[in-house]
């Protein structure tokens, strides 16, 4: 499993460097520099941009572009726990918005919005492909299925008495 | 769903364990980890092995025993708790825990309308292992073409097959192929699209989390027989797992000679680089895909000129779905006619289904082309979970439409379900029931469409928005006389007017449930009624007082304060500020509370 994990301190050109240049051997290789900056800071610092526009010649606007145009690519900082509440299609039926309700009351952060204490990032996202466990969410990166509300503020306040530094995504 | 012959040589109990991300989020690996200390703690001489999505994932987490000299057993919904006792009883006592095994009626039930190619291997080999790709069968189909084939002969034997582009699109894969091998160039490129982005769908994910060899092998197969040097596998990011195994599976192929320079000691060259998608729902289309492989945004351009003349980079360039290369290994192996014996006249072989929604056995089925909606619902589906009458099914995902119940008994081929204003898509088949609100699910898919959008068109950026607007409106009890004539209009507008398929298809659930189901719209608008009671502006949540015990759980859900009472007497809700949410009623056990 891909694991993003967050890195506390701020962002750093050595890191962006050294990001870029693992990258940069092969063709169109913009992308996969910019999936490796969000591993490792949680999300695209704009100084980034800048500075891989600089090492791949590229400009800064295009890169702008690129992340604005990708949905998985954030240009704030996240929470602690990054959950992702699950809208595909079969979720949807099984009340997904219900969840996403019931969720927002325990974390005190709506979907697109992180948690004022920092501990939740709260991300809509269209399709976990685990349909069969509808609905679902994605809590740092392990799917829980078969939800209820009730469910919900079992998962949260697990995550919220867990202290570890949580890997996410 | 079998043991392989592996398994049977070595005369041990064989424990499986269903570990694609389904398995896995329902707490396969707990359940895995408990057989795994059971057995060493216990010094029991049984093979534990993974493996992928077994098909029947309302059952997850699955475990499947097989006794050395008996038919295997299949468990559903293990938990770690329940290990020690099949363990003791059937793995030490000889018998089986029947109260937690799948009756096995279901399970020929489950398979007697299917046939799995696709899925050949899927559920039964490891897919972290190539040896049990290679026992079952794999990397014998290039052996073949590389041995005996020429590259057009590779062609010919798939265009007899008949085989169609599984992505949703329907285009010959052969012919496809075929103008790759024309185009001139020394540096072609084989793409395999993985990036299944419709919602409702994990046909794709299932099939490289449980055999991503057999998609590493389609690849080598459709290379030599266009020429090809070098293969891009372009999958989702939010799809971790098969990601990892892929990767494994690369290099595994790469140590045994399968992937390479001079594959197999032939002189054939062929490498692979995975690239992820980065969630936009446009990349799946072939054009926009090759853009994000290239480091730019996403976005359709026109064709011609078509991908196989200049595509990646400018090169010749062939596309296929994951699916459709996943059906070429056995296709060459077994021959043409061996897979054309399957399906109607015009489409065939198998298709995979997700089938999900409200279907009593959702999972991941393989039937052959012409099967009715009504065999697979039913007869493999087992018809709704919550036993309400079954309504609808929504086929092809965003881009396709909604089928109701009447026209349950039409085949699922290409040209039939195109007639039905829905297309057959890449195989998403979410099964509705009464609860369903049709304009709400037209709504949900509008919604989508609408946020994907890359933009470049503007009847696709904002046609669908006028669309939007008109069913939100609808849905909040604004509809007005006009608005559905005026919804078809746009809706054909922005079909004419778009370039790519993501707008071309965006207005079908639209059309399709404007053309089954007018009434519910019209309910909406001249009623303010949402019979389906999901629409939140025209329904009413209220306490049942004879039934209600005080215990004030609702109350404690409840995100705006609406509901008051006193312990122990009956809660009320006030509709000044309830939000119409639901939450009340997803969380009383006793049915206190009704929505009309």
């Amino acid at each position: 499993m891909v694991v993003e994990t967050m890195a506390r301190e701020k962002p750093s050109f050595a890191v962006i460097d050294a990001i870029v240049h693992k990258h940069n051997v092969q063709p169109g290789a913009v992308i996969p520099v910019l999936q490796e900056i969000q591993e490792t800071y949680g999300y695209i610092p704009p100084v980034a941009i800048e500075r891989i526009g600089e090492n791949m010649g590229i400009p800064a606007s295009e890169i702008y572009g690129i992340v604005t145009f990708y949905g998985q690519f954030r240009l704030q900082p996240i929470g602690k726990n990054l959950i992702k509440v699950c809208h595909g299609t079969a979720c949807h039926l099984s009340g997904a918005e219900r969840i996403a309700q019931a969720l927002a009351l325990a974390v005190g952060a709506e979907e697109g919005e992180t948690s004022q204490d920092g501990q939740f990032t709260v991300e809509r996202v269209a399709c976990l492909g685990c349909c069969s466990l509808a609905p679902c969410v994605m809590l740092n990166g392990e799917v829980h299925g078969r939800l209820t509300p009730e469910a919900i503020n079992k998962i949260v306040s697990q995550a919220q008495e867990t202290e570890t530094l949580t890997p996410v995504e | 769903m079998m043991v392989s012959e592996r398994d049977k040589k070595n005369g041990n109990w064989v424990i499986k364990v269903g570990l694609a991300s389904c398995g896995i989020a329902a707490g396969g690996r707990k359940v895995y980890d408990a057989f795994s200390t059971l057995l060493r703690n216990k010094g029991l001489n049984a093979e534990l092995k993974q493996t992928g999505c077994m098909g029947m994932c309302y059952n997850e987490v699955l475990v499947e025993v097989s006794p050395p000299e008996s038919g295997p057993v299949f468990y559903r919904h293990v938990t770690p708790e329940q290990v020690e006792r099949i363990v003791g009883e059937h793995l030490i006592g000889g018998k089986p825990v029947t109260e937690w095994v799948i009756p096995s009626d279901e399970i020929d039930n489950l398979l007697a309308k299917q046939r799995r190619i696709v899925l050949r291997n899927c559920g039964i080999i490891d897919p972290e292992s190539i040896d049990d790709y290679l026992d079952a069968g794999g990397y014998k189909a290039i052996e073949k073409v590389l041995h005996n084939l020429s590259p057009q002969e590779v062609i010919d034997e798939v265009t007899k097959s008949g085989l169609r582009g599984r992505g949703g699109a329907g285009f010959p894969t052969g012919v496809k192929w075929g103008f790759a091998r024309k185009s001139l160039g020394i540096q072609k490129y084989i793409i395999c699209n993985a990036d299944e982005g419709d919602p409702g769908a994990f046909m794709d994910r299932s099939v490289l989390e449980s055999d991503p060899h057999s998609v590493i092998e389609g690849m080598l197969i459709a290379a030599y027989a266009i020429g090809a040097s070098e293969g891009y596998i372009y999958v989702r990011a939010e799809y971790p797992l098969a990601i990892q195994r892929l990767e494994i599976a690369l290099a595994q192929a790469q140590e045994k000679g399968f992937i390479g320079e001079n594959v197999l000691g032939y002189n054939f060259d062929f490498n692979i680089s995975i690239r992820q998608g980065a969630g936009a729902f446009v990349c799946g289309e072939e054009t926009a895909l090759m853009m994000s492989i290239e480091g730019r945004r996403g976005m359709p351009r026109f064709r011609p000129p078509f991908p196989a003349q200049s595509g990646l980079w400018g090169k010749p360039t062939n596309i296929n779905n994951v699916e459709t290369l996943a059906n070429i290994p056995w296709i060459i192996f077994h021959g043409a006619n061996a897979y054309n014996i399957y399906g109607t006249e015009k489409s065939k072989g198998t298709k995979v289904f997700a089938l999900a929604g409200k279907a009593a056995r959702g999972g991941l089925i393989e039937v052959p082309m012409g099967i009715t909606l009504r065999e697979i619902v039913f007869g493999i589906g087992g018809g709704t979970s919550s036993g309400l009458e079954f309504k609808a099914v929504q086929m092809g995902g965003p881009s396709g439409g909604i089928i109701p119940a009447s026209l349950a008994d039409t085949p699922v081929d290409y040209d039939s379900m195109t007639e039905t204003g829905a297309i057959m898509g890449s195989g998403g088949l979410i099964v509705m029931d009464e609860s369903a609100c049709m304009v709400d699910v037209a709504k949900f898919f509008l919604n989508f469409t609408q946020d994907e959008s890359c933009g470049k068109c503007t009847f696709c950026r904002i046609g669908t928005l006028r669309m939007l607007e008109i069913l939100d409106r609808i849905t909040d009890g604004k509809g007005k006389d006009g608005d559905l004539e005026l919804l078809k209009e746009l809706a054909e507008g922005v079909k004419k007017a778009s370039l790519c398929g993501l707008g071309q298809t965006a207005p079908n659930p639209v059309l399709t449930t404007l053309r089954y189901f007018r009434d519910e719209y019209e309910t909406h608008i001249y009623e303010k009624k949402c019979t389906a009671k999901k629409c939140q502006a025209l329904i009413t949540y209220e306490i049942i007082p004879g039934k209600c015990p005080g215990c004030g759980l609702c109350a404690k859900y409840c995100p705006t304060d609406a509901i008051s009472g006193k312990r122990k007497e009956p809660y009320f809700i006030d509709l000044e500020k309830c939000i119409r949410c639901g939450l009340c009623m997803s969380v009383c056990r006793l049915g206190a509370i009704s929505v009309y």
